[in-house]
């Protein structure tokens, strides 16, 4: 299994109810694995539909961009916020 | 396109060196000219020494002061900073836009570090429902009865902040532009400054204005105003200091800034469905995140870009959660070579920010703190008015009465007999209460036995949301559920003063 840290930030932490999680997925998943995952685990999630991005381990990953993961790896989620 | 760019750029540069010429001159003429000329171009009283002919406190050609080194003396004698960064940070200009939790704090802080020339712009008013966070606006409230009664509410956001700066620092020069930053203005005031600062509330500025600072990124706040502002930065080459701060959660970057710094449109080449970006007013703020945790990243930004010192926050993002007491920097990408804003050959350009349509690219209108525009969801005769809700819920015992705004929300004020039903997520059903008949705002319920389909009344915050609930409710066949216009905001107009409004 690949275990994965995930960080929830902004509403995606208030849909998720909880700041970090930690998520098994099979070996060769993807980050496109992890979002079904993350989508089934957490359903609430549905509300961002796709307005947010992946960080994996600190680096921003664009849009369309699927990464192969590992365990260990870290991955945040950050959807745009606006106000001030 | 790029042609005009450089043309301005060129201008800029024109105008940097016929000042230092002007500098140069009054070196020559003499040591007591000099520093009155560079007290002068800092706004500052003629130096102690003017008159004397003791030239060596400037022996850098800094041009400071005796009042500004006493003033700003605790970072120049910073090793890291000295007096030649600060004779940059006064000589330098920055852009404020939006005088708001993020731009008032940032203000005070570039004002104090002495920052030559600050523009403040902000077309809106103060509210009190502000003050928790925008700690400028701080005019002392006259007597009671008089117009300024209620201190800063009321009074211009820009002339707020910029009586509050000068009160600060008298030696620099603050400017107003009230008018707010707009795709026919933007490219022009931007172009004033050496650095922008983006501390606006909303997505289809930012856009805008990283267009007029034309060359870097941001996957942060996809507003049509920060669309502006990112345009207009990016069209004539200034930094864009971007911040964004909701809830408690805060993102910080810089974009434009060097050659490869991408801009907020490498990183979100499509805006966020309307809705997407929560402000202030629907989805709340703890006062003093946007301050104490966004806005201070920013100034401190400013001032290294004026100032020379130090690593801008360039292709980097900075994520900040100050519920768990996490910062998250997240590295950025180089701009994209497809970029249409900061690309080589990009499709908005400084003469096109003032034609394109932001508020179309964001689905939505460049509203700050303000309430959305009521909406005429479903027919008129599906709702009805608050005041016949008053007299509804008095004349029929067993009524229910649906409150669909959040909890939050909820437990700060409701109609009694009111029963929380909540509508999110969007797409949902109110959840349903318990068989009707307890309900029943105030009436005397058992007085007479509840019909089959007791009346069903739905309210929300403004009126909108409560029209949704009412579609989606007669769609799953509650034909008989009514809207009440306005919600209750239009309650606490019309029915009971009292009411609290938020």
């Amino acid at each position: 299994m690949v275990d994965v840290t995930v960080l929830f930030f902004a509403r995606s932490r208030e849909l998720s109810g909880t700041s970090e999680a930690r998520i098994s997925l099979q070996p060769g998943s993807t980050t496109k694995t992890l979002m079904q995952q993350l989508l089934s685990q957490y359903p609430q999630l549905e509300e961002l539909q796709g307005n947010f991005v992946f960080s994996l381990n600190q680096e921003y990953l664009g849009v369309d961009e699927e990464q192969q993961l590992k365990s260990g790896d870290e991955v945040a989620v950050i959807p745009p916020i606006s106000g001030g | 396109m790029s042609g005009e760019k450089e043309l301005g750029q060129l201008r800029e540069q024109n105008a940097r060196l016929q000042a230092e010429v002007e500098r140069l001159k009054a070196a020559v003429a003499g040591p007591g000219q000099q520093g009155a000329q560079a007290a002068a171009a800092n706004g500052a009283a003629a130096p102690d020494g003017a008159a004397g002919s003791f030239p060596a406190w400037d022996g850098l050609r800094h041009g400071l002061s005796k009042d500004q080194i006493a003033r700003y003396s605790r970072q120049i004698v910073l090793h890291s900073f000295g007096v030649q960064a600060q004779a940059r940070l006064c000589r330098g200009s920055v852009l404020i836009v939006g005088a708001g939790g993020l731009g008032s704090p940032a203000a005070l802080y570039l004002a104090a570090a002495g920052v030559g020339r600050i523009g403040v712009v902000d077309k809106d008013s103060v509210e009190l429902s502000n003050i928790h966070r925008q700690i400028i606006h701080r005019r002392a409230p006259h007597p009671p009865g008089g117009l300024l009664a209620l201190g800063p509410v009321g009074v211009h956001k820009a002339v707020s902040a910029a009586e509050a700066c000068r009160a600060l620092n008298s030696s620099i020069q603050v400017e107003t532009h009230l008018e707010g930053l707009t795709p026919a203005n933007a490219v022009h005031l931007v172009r004033q400054y050496d650095v922008v600062v983006d501390a606006s509330d909303n997505a289809p500025t930012r856009y805008l204005i990283r267009r007029a600072t034309l060359h870097r990124v941001h996957a942060v706040v996809l507003c049509w105003l920060h669309c502006m502002r990112l345009d207009a930065c990016c069209a004539v080459g200034r930094p864009l200091v971007s911040g964004a701060a909701i809830g408690t959660d805060g993102q910080l970057t810089v974009y434009c800034h060097g050659h490869d710094g991408p801009c907020y449109r490498c990183l979100f080449p499509e805006a966020p469905a309307a809705g997407n970006c929560a402000r202030c007013v629907d989805a709340g703020v703890l006062g003093v995140v946007p301050g104490g945790r966004a806005a201070g990243v920013q100034a401190l930004e400013a001032v290294k870009l004026l100032s020379g010192v130090g690593d801008p926050l360039s292709r980097r993002l900075l994520v900040v959660d100050c519920a768990a007491g996490r910062f998250h920097s997240v590295k950025l990408r180089a701009k994209s070579a497809n970029c249409v804003a900061c690309s080589t050959h990009p499709s908005i350009t400084a003469a096109s920010v003032a034609a394109y349509d932001y508020a179309a690219f964001t689905g939505q209108a460049a509203t700050n703190d303000a309430a959305p525009a009521p909406l005429q969801l479903i027919a008129a005769e599906e709702r009805i008015t608050p005041a016949e809700l008053q007299q509804r819920l008095a004349s029929e015992p067993g009524c229910v009465l649906l409150d669909v705004r959040p909890a939050e929300q909820y437990n700060v004020c409701h109609l009694p007999g009111a029963q929380a039903a909540l509508l999110w997520p969007h797409s949902g059903a109110p959840s349903m209460p318990p068989s009707g008949g307890q309900g029943g705002g105030g009436g005397t319920a058992g007085a007479s036995r509840p019909p089959a389909h007791p009346p069903l009344y739905v309210v929300c915050r403004r009126g909108n949301d409560s029209q949704r609930a009412v579609a989606r409710l007669r769609e799953l066949g509650m034909a008989h559920a009514v809207d009440v216009v306005g919600g209750m905001e239009a309650w606490a107009h019309e029915v009971d003063p009292g009411f609290p409004t938020y």
